[in-house]
């Protein structure tokens, strides 16, 4: 792939950002287990409990889904959890307000994983700038292509030290893939396969092959894998070609059915790790 | 002026907003789509396809009753008379000579009012390729002619089952199939609306429309520039083709129809421009119905075809700069100027088509004044709902 000269001469002014919680997190552990949940949701002024005893059941970092009314690259099940969490009254002014004290007692990593609208309706400079003052590490906005993110926010994100998360997917060229690693400073979601959130069951031989495609290029850059990782033997599978597993969909699904959220989440995590 | 940069910005608006799974695909289209388009190859048989499968070209028929009834010259560009019923035929042509000369094999698209989802099915018959079709729900009971003629020509309707079931949702699914099929499958997008380079490859293909105007007009008037062009807007591909050749000619007042619904503060409206402000849709940024919060509004319309949140990025660009006006029309007054057109001229235009002859009532033209209108399609597949609202049926 060429890159035009605008990307090049922004590479070439790239900023070192200090090593934050992730970093560390990355540097220190191994098998990594990270988990999506939508932000309100089940109910509006769950986010703090599910966060809560997330950390308490021992997962390593969460990504928290900023809802949105057309997540394209969700399935069924997050976009369900979207719809209800808008429904419930979830914003961006709201998220904020429930994490605003996050910090007296989360200390792992944590993520947003949003879609761009919401973001530049709120103002990104404001929400990025809340996001540090929130606590948060990184951002995984799927519709925020690599390019763009370079010439228009790449300075805003390393001035306020938020890392931003790019994706890598089966089809993405090696060229690209070494490009994305280059930029990175926390890690790459590693998309397990060609699909939507929570669409596939298992892991393939396919799926193998290109895990290991991409350890074999051995990249500056932790991965972690995510899409359709749903229980231990997909997360076990996973962490042999990659620093760790994000599950989504199963884990919004339980939450969708739950009575008692802290025993069943405890419950959940116990299954996998 | 009003081309896009290479990035698919016309202004700030357009660009390819797109989850890393679709930039493969996009970047492959986006480095060929050009190349395809002006090679001897293509042009021919996109030539004959069009003149001996569409038809065309489409006539620009002088509405004489109507032109002395508003005091101007109205002509109107039968774009009803393509094969299919509509303008749609025109993109879904080209793409998929593309899709073929890329080597794809399966046929991905989204469709409203149905018309693109028939042009698509059509061309997939002719090229004998698979053919997923996805479609709201809503707009699987509202158009179920269309519905019946895509499983005729041997596609497969999927319903899409979110929001309000239409256009917006359905336009969703066909992105989520694309990024679950990355190799094998080529969205054919029916508007001019999606990440870059969809708007200019769709508008390339559509301006086969002002094309023929221009022509047509020098043959019957002796000059090609008319006074105005008026079109309906959804995403805007009727209306991106009808303006296109006419952009740099100042002198040419572009005039697009919006679906204000039951009214632009009724909170039932589809009209983008006149309600929504810049944000981010199906991978482009242009004018958004979006709440405080930058959720995306659900739209309505009587009109399925153009009852849609966004618009083409292009026609962001074409009002902001000025070069271009868009006028609301409601529910109502699209009912009635399809009445009025059939009665008058002996034409059944489609509801979206009526949404731009109801602007004739809303300017006041000179009586020299050359007016055309697209007439983007016919309205079989909508008269269910004329029947009803006409009370047309028997007692």
């Amino acid at each position: 792939m060429i890159m035009n000269n605008n990307i090049n001469n922004a590479l070439k002014g790239q900023k070192q950002i200090t090593m934050n919680r992730l970093n560390k997190l990355f540097q220190e552990k191994k098998d990594l287990l990270s988990i999506y949940f939508t932000a309100g949701y089940p109910q509006l002024n769950d986010t703090m409990t599910v966060l809560t005893a997330l950390q308490d059941a021992g997962i390593d970092f969460v990504e928290i889904g900023l809802p949105f009314s057309d997540p394209l690259a969700d399935g069924p099940v997050i976009q369900q959890s979207s719809n209800l969490a808008l429904k419930n009254g979830m914003s961006l002014n709201r998220i904020f307000e429930q994490l605003g004290d996050m910090r007296k007692t989360i200390t792992m990593p944590v993520t947003f994983m949003g879609y761009i609208n919401p973001v530049l309706k709120f103002g990104i400079e404001k929400f990025v700038k809340l996001c540090a003052k929130t606590g948060i590490d990184g951002l995984i906005i799927p519709d925020l292509p690599f390019e763009i993110y370079i010439e228009k926010y790449k300075e805003l994100f390393d001035d306020n030290g938020i890392s931003n998360i790019f994706l890598i997917t089966p089809q993405t060229p090696e060229e690209r893939v070494r490009m994305l690693d280059e930029n990175s400073s926390s890690f790459l979601y590693m998309v397990s396969s060609a699909a939507v959130t929570g669409a596939k069951k298992g892991i393939s031989e396919v799926q193998t092959d290109y895990f290991r495609r991409i350890k074999d290029m051995k990249l500056k850059t932790p991965k972690v894998v995510g899409f359709g990782i749903s229980d231990r033997e997909s997360y076990q599978r996973v962490c042999n070609y990659s620093e760790g597993a994000i599950i989504g969909s199963a884990f919004v699904k339980m939450l969708g059915q739950s009575q008692n959220l802290k025993s069943d989440i405890k419950e959940f995590i116990a299954t996998i790790k | 002026m009003f081309q896009p940069d290479e990035k698919g910005f016309y202004g700030q608006y357009g660009g390819a907003y797109i989850p890393e799974m679709l930039i493969p695909n996009i970047e492959e289209l986006k480095s060929c789509y050009l190349k395809i388009m002006e090679s001897e190859s293509f042009l021919s048989e996109y030539k004959k396809l069009f003149t001996d499968f569409a038809g065309r070209p489409s006539p620009l028929f002088k509405a004489e009753r109507l032109s002395a009834k508003y005091g101007a010259n109205i002509w109107l560009k039968r774009e009803d008379l393509n094969h299919t019923g509509s303008h749609k035929l025109n993109n879904t042509i080209g793409q998929i000579l593309i899709a073929r000369e890329m080597g794809r094999t399966r046929i991905i698209a989204e469709t409203g009012a149905g018309q693109h989802g028939v042009a698509t099915a059509t061309v997939c018959a002719l090229m004998n390729m698979q053919c997923v079709v996805y479609m709201g729900e809503t707009d699987i009971e509202r158009q179920a002619p269309n519905v019946a003629r895509m499983r005729m020509l041997g596609a497969e309707v999927r319903p899409a089952l979110s929001g309000n079931r239409t256009l917006k949702d359905a336009t969703n699914e066909a992105l989520r199939d694309w990024i679950a099929n990355p190799t094998d499958t080529f969205y054919i997008i029916g508007s001019v609306v999606g990440p870059h380079p969809y708007p200019d490859m769709v508008a390339r293909l559509q301006a086969i429309i002002s094309a023929e105007m221009k022509q047509q007009l020098k043959e019957k008037c002796g000059s090609e520039l008319p006074d105005y062009v008026i079109a309906c807007v959804g995403g805007g591909s009727n209306a991106a083709g009808s303006f296109y050749h006419f952009i740099d000619d100042a002198s040419v007042k572009l005039i697009g129809a919006e679906a204000a619904g039951l009214g632009l503060d009724s909170g039932e409206t589809a009209a983008s421009i006149a309600r929504g402000e810049p944000g981010v849709i199906h991978g482009s940024l242009t004018y958004l119905m979006q709440d405080d919060d930058g959720q995306i509004i659900e739209p309505y319309s009587i009109s399925a075809g153009l009852d849609y949140p966004g618009v083409g990025p292009l026609h962001s660009y074409l009002m902001e700069s000025g070069r271009a006006t868009y006028l609301p029309v409601t529910d109502k007054e699209a009912l009635e100027a399809a009445l009025e057109l059939t009665r008058m001229e002996g034409i059944i235009p489609a509801l979206e088509s009526a949404h731009a002859l109801a602007i004739l009532s809303k300017l006041n033209f000179k009586k020299s004044d050359r007016v055309v209108v697209t007439v983007s399609g016919r309205g079989d597949k909508d008269m269910k709902c004329y029947m009803d609202y006409f009370k047309l049926t028997d007692k």
